[in-house]
């Protein structure tokens, strides 16, 4: 019992990043993709940071008083990954933008049709 | 060129000119507190691109790119970039590591405390420039000719 | 969640994933992390939910219909989550002190940075100047996405010649 109370926020997080996987693989529209992908990426900074919070710690601010603080490594590494993914996600839209002028269509089988019927 | 006042936009426009001014003192006030509070410089950037993209739906873009014209932007880009890559040289010509602010000043803290801050604005102006500069090619793209 | 695989107006899936990255946001207060919760409220819930709708604005507002439903994805989806909570039985208990990962480095940081670096806020001393290179890459990253994205999407308008 103790090991469900002790891992839910893994499974929590096992929960979104796999509605998030489904999302990329199995839709066809390009843009819920995206979001899919985006969706999985959130999950992984909330596993992240809920790994790096202590008990009884507070924010990672040195104060008068304050003794125990959460580690701030995975605060570090999450920022960065939060701006390195909405880059990545600012590309992304834009080679969606194209493709749609390109083949008129954002959806992937029928991207897939127009290619292979040359 | 200014789009004409219309009732239905009296409203926004008006919200929108007493909100602006706020969040880009926000955003500065985010910039130069990032040692003391939470924030620093990805957070400012963002929300003073905020500002500007909040500025060019209510107004129209014509009067957006008046004033962040395309060179302003990308010199601005650009010159954060090398603000920071500037500051790393300086310790490293001073006979230190990469990027160690021990060496920019006479002690040791003051060094850390002026590269802290200078990397921060750097950080701030990339941020900024870049994320109105992707506003602007995504906005721009689909205005019919 | 689960509205978001059904629902096929792009729109409302694309204000769903904002409350979502708004809800992360607060959930990262809870959990002590203050800086990182400005960031991801600012840049997930502002500028992607944004971003995603300049690109609705720009291409089309529902998903097509999908007329053969493959149970393949599924069959994945699950097996992948099923081994993964296999895996976690084995990890630190949620915000127990004690875990390997607030052993060494973390604990350095915390203790030496106000006589090395002297700026309260932690993530920033350690985010500028303990690892001040990953900072230069990842600006670096921001940098090329925004040319990659004015050499995509460029200054010609819609459809036309270069």
């Amino acid at each position: 019992m103790s090991v469900l109370i002790g891992h839910y926020n893994y499974w929590i997080v096992i929960f979104l990043m796999m509605a998030g996987l489904y999302v990329v693989i199995a839709q066809g529209n390009l843009v819920k993709k995206i979001v899919g992908l985006n969706i999985f990426q959130a999950s992984v900074f909330i596993l992240f940071i809920s790994m790096g919070k202590i008990e009884g710690g507070t924010a990672p601010i040195v104060k008068e008083g304050m003794s125990l603080y959460s580690n701030p490594l995975p605060h570090v590494l999450i920022l960065t990954a939060i701006v390195v993914g909405v880059a990545t996600t600012a590309l992304a839209l834009a080679l969606v933008v194209r493709i749609n002028e390109a083949y008129r269509s954002v959806e992937e089988d029928e991207i897939h049709e127009q290619d292979q019927s040359f | 060129m200014r789009p004409p006042i219309q009732p239905h936009n009296l409203v926004l426009r008006i919200a929108a000119k007493m909100l602006i001014p706020p969040i880009l003192m926000f955003a500065l006030y985010v910039q130069f507190h990032g040692e003391t509070g939470p924030g620093g410089g990805f957070q400012a950037g963002v929300i003073f691109a905020a500002a500007f993209i909040l500025y060019a739906l209510v107004f129209g873009i014509g009067l957006a790119r008046a004033v962040a014209t395309e060179r302003l932007l990308r010199v601005l880009a650009s010159l954060g970039m090398l603000l920071y890559i500037t500051v790393g040289l300086a310790s490293l010509f001073s006979g230190a590591n990469f990027l160690d602010y021990d060496v920019l000043a006479q002690e040791r803290m003051e060094g850390q405390h002026l590269g802290i801050f200078l990397t921060e604005l750097s950080i701030g102006m990339t941020v900024a420039a870049v994320m109105i500069m992707i506003f602007f090619a995504f906005a721009e793209r689909g205005v019919r000719p | 969640m689960l509205a978001v695989i059904r629902l096929r107006n792009l729109f409302a899936v694309v204000m769903l994933f904002g409350i979502y990255s708004f809800l992360a946001a607060a959930l990262f207060v809870t959990l002590n992390a203050v800086d990182v919760a400005f960031t991801e409220a600012a840049v997930g819930a502002g500028i992607a939910t944004f971003l995603m709708l300049s690109t609705l604005a720009l291409t089309v507002r529902r998903e097509k219909l999908r007329r053969k439903r493959s149970v393949i994805p599924l069959l994945v989806v699950t097996s992948i989550g099923a081994t993964l909570v296999y895996g976690t039985f084995d990890m630190p208990y949620f915000s127990d002190p004690s875990a390997p990962l607030h052993g060494h480095v973390a604990r350095h940081y915390i203790e030496f940075s106000t006589a090395e670096v002297g700026v309260p806020n932690l993530v920033t001393a350690v985010l500028t100047s303990y690892r001040g290179y990953d900072t230069l890459g990842e600006v670096t990253v921001i940098f090329t996405a925004g040319i990659g994205v004015l050499g995509l999407l460029g200054y010609r308008k819609r459809g036309g010649k270069p």
